[in-house]
């Protein structure tokens, strides 16, 4: 799906359908893994994306595949928007061979190096240094990175020491911090002094906004200027993206500390539902609006399906290493 | 013959490396304009320049997290991490990120990065600026730890490391860098063959760093005594050379470990068990000479009685029984 050129996109139209198609896979493929994970299908634990969609989806649009991404351990949404393959996505959480990494990485690690994404990080934090890596090898190669992470990240170490680094050595990164108000069950202003994670880029002497992460405009349009910037040798954007998710921190929490209508204003935000009404007032037509939900749906299904049939690595003759030789 | 000094050999290892490939790069703390606080790396920021060698903020999880995300999009990052002791602060990004990335990417690609750290005891740094962290990242798949023991293994192995596609770990010990040794004979030293410096028949005493040299100086005078020892360089701690020390157990049956840490979670307990594993019954006698159970002392007298020696390596040789002259 479209990861072109932002100097591209200049209009509404079909730009944005795409987006909102991309969006709608990844709302599906969460719904899927939360079915196959009652299933049985998907072990451990997984995190779902679902209702954080416009963030990932408007920010890879501003994106070339060329880019890198690094992501969370709520990272579908991110290795879906940079434009790794459902298929081989849902694979890689039913632990099969056909994986993106063959069944080797699971729902919190994926990476994707063909489609620009360096990784995603089961350890809260972990994005934000490998983007600022990836960053140092954009730098020369003419790309630019953007490193994912939740609000609870920004009381890490690695924020504060990243940030840092990103401006010291003007490097062409985008923070892109979503805030989804809760670091696991806990809410943001309990452990986040000023709870501004935005400001908090001011002493960093790196330019910063909050965003609207359920706006897939919005969110595109703060990215793009951060990209757009940042490959122009402008150094590093911090973008605090408000969102929220619709499940729980993971599949063991049903959420309960969240007030129910905290839950219901948000679901009224629904980003998907504020991407499907916009384009209709602009013009888009509802057939081919319909004509890509159907379109998405069918992949959806398909790619599950192919997952399921897909086959196991076989640990006998699984030919791992520990090192490169 | 020519002879080279210990940090004169880990410039020119990094300095060839950054000369023969472009996509090398050199940073930590003070590296760059100061030449690193041991004065192991002058000259090179002026001879690369500030986009190939530069000085960092002091944040070693940054450090290593950045280094990571160069060395999987295409670079292929040195960095220092001033002291051992300081190798607890990027834990994350090796452990967790850098050494993983190989198995659970499914092969997609490398990581070709290599941390030096000044490590080891004796020079009245404290507790926290003396230790030996290669234990703490024994234990990890997908890490390299390599610990050169002089001048030539300093180059030749650095050299290896950087051109090594996974992770290194590479520590370098602070008694060390004035050492002035011969060159090394071959460009570059395999990781993960562990050399024989000295032959013997008697005993094999094997060790790593700068301990290796505390061992050659007790062969030499266990020589007069009679006791023919062959000593054993282990090289790096990750690949873990098990094979060359049962091959000098063959023909020596007696093996001392000589470690600069604790006993407990070392290196050398492991390779005992590695080694009584495989080769008990080549063995009459195995153990280990390792550091108390305490953190480094500070004062000359308890650090000098807490430190494997020349001295305390004879005195445990000489008092453990059943080693005889051949």
């Amino acid at each position: 799906m479209a990861n072109v050129q932002s100097a591209q996109h200049t209009g509404t139209g079909t730009i944005f359908l795409d987006a909102y198609g991309r969006m709608l896979l990844i709302r599906l493929f969460e719904t899927a893994m939360h079915r196959l994970f009652l299933e049985g299908e998907v072990h451990g634990t997984t995190h779902l994306y679902a209702g954080q969609e416009a963030v990932a989806v408007g920010t890879c649009l501003a994106l070339t595949p060329d880019d890198y991404a690094t992501g969370t351990y709520r990272g579908h949404g991110h290795a879906l928007a940079k434009g790794t393959a459902p298929d081989a996505l849902i694979a890689e959480m039913l632990g099969r061979a056909s994986g993106v990494c063959g069944g080797r990485a699971g729902s919190m690690n994926v990476i994707d190096l063909e489609h620009g994404l360096v990784g995603c990080y089961g350890i809260v934090g972990g994005s934000i240094a490998a983007g600022l890596g990836a960053a140092l090898s954009a730098k020369r190669q003419g790309r630019v990175s953007v490193a994912f992470f939740g609000d609870g990240a920004a009381n890490q170490g690695y924020f504060h020491e990243c940030l840092n680094m990103a401006k010291v050595a003007m490097l062409p990164v985008v923070f892109v911090c979503e805030n989804n108000f809760y670091a696991e069950f806990t809410p943001l202003a309990a452990a986040t002094a000023g709870a501004n994670i935005a400001g908090r880029a001011q002493a960093y002497d790196i330019p910063s906004c909050v965003v609207d992460g359920n706006d897939l405009w919005a969110v595109y349009a703060a990215a793009d200027e951060a990209v757009r910037r940042a490959r122009d040798g402008g150094g590093p954007t911090l973008l605090e993206c408000q969102t929220y998710r619709h499940y729980g921190h993971s599949k063991s929490d049903p959420a309960a500390y969240r007030p129910p209508a905290e839950v219901e204003q948000w679901l009224d935000r629904d980003p998907l539902k504020l991407a499907r009404s916009r384009l209709l007032d602009e013009g888009m037509a509802q057939e081919r609006i319909v004509a890509v939900e159907a379109a998405t749906g069918a992949l959806m299904e398909e790619a599950v399906q192919n997952a399921r049939d897909a086959s196991y690595p076989d640990p006998v003759t699984d030919a791992a290493t520990e090192f490169r030789g | 013959m020519s002879t080279l000094e210990f940090r004169t050999a880990i410039r020119d290892a990094i300095a060839e490396e950054l000369d023969r490939d472009p996509s090398v790069i050199f940073f930590g703390e003070d590296v760059a304009v100061a030449g690193g606080v041991f004065k192991a790396t002058p000259g090179l920021f002026e001879r690369f320049g500030p986009e190939r060698v530069f000085d960092t903020p002091i944040s070693e999880l940054a450090l290593a997290g950045m280094a990571y995300g160069a060395a999987v999009t295409g670079l292929r990052p040195v960095f220092e991490v001033m002291f051992g002791d300081f190798m607890a602060l990027p834990m994350d990004s090796l452990v967790n990120q850098a050494a993983k990335f190989w198995y659970i990417s499914n092969e997609q690609g490398t990581v070709p990065l290599v941390v030096r750290s000044a490590v080891g005891g004796g020079g009245r740094f404290g507790a926290i600026h003396s230790q030996t962290h290669g234990t703490w990242y024994q234990g990890v798949p997908g890490l390299k730890i390599v610990f050169p023991s002089s001048p030539a293994e300093a180059k030749g192995l650095l050299k290896a490391s950087i051109r090594d596609d996974n992770p290194v770990v590479f520590l370098e010990h602070k008694r060390l860098y004035s050492v002035k040794g011969p060159p090394p004979d071959q460009e570059v030293i395999p990781i993960g063959q562990a050399g024989i410096p000295r032959r013997g028949d008697d005993l094999t005493i094997v060790s790593i760093g700068k301990s290796v040299n505390d061992a050659l100086a007790a062969a030499d005078a266990l020589a007069e005594d009679g006791i023919s020892a062959e000593v054993v360089d282990l090289r790096s701690l990750r690949p873990l050379d098990v094979d060359t020390v049962l091959e000098s157990v063959s023909r020596t049956n007696r093996l001392l470990a000589v470690e600069e840490g604790p006993l407990t979670g070392g290196w050398a307990a492991g390779l005992l068990g590695a080694v009584a594993a495989r080769g008990l019954h080549d063995l009459d006698d195995a153990w280990i000479l390792a550091t108390a159970e305490t953190p480094i002392p500070y004062s000359p007298t308890l650090e000098d009685a807490f430190i494997p020696s020349t001295d305390s390596i004879l005195a445990s040789i000489r008092s453990r029984a059943g080693v005889v002259a051949s």
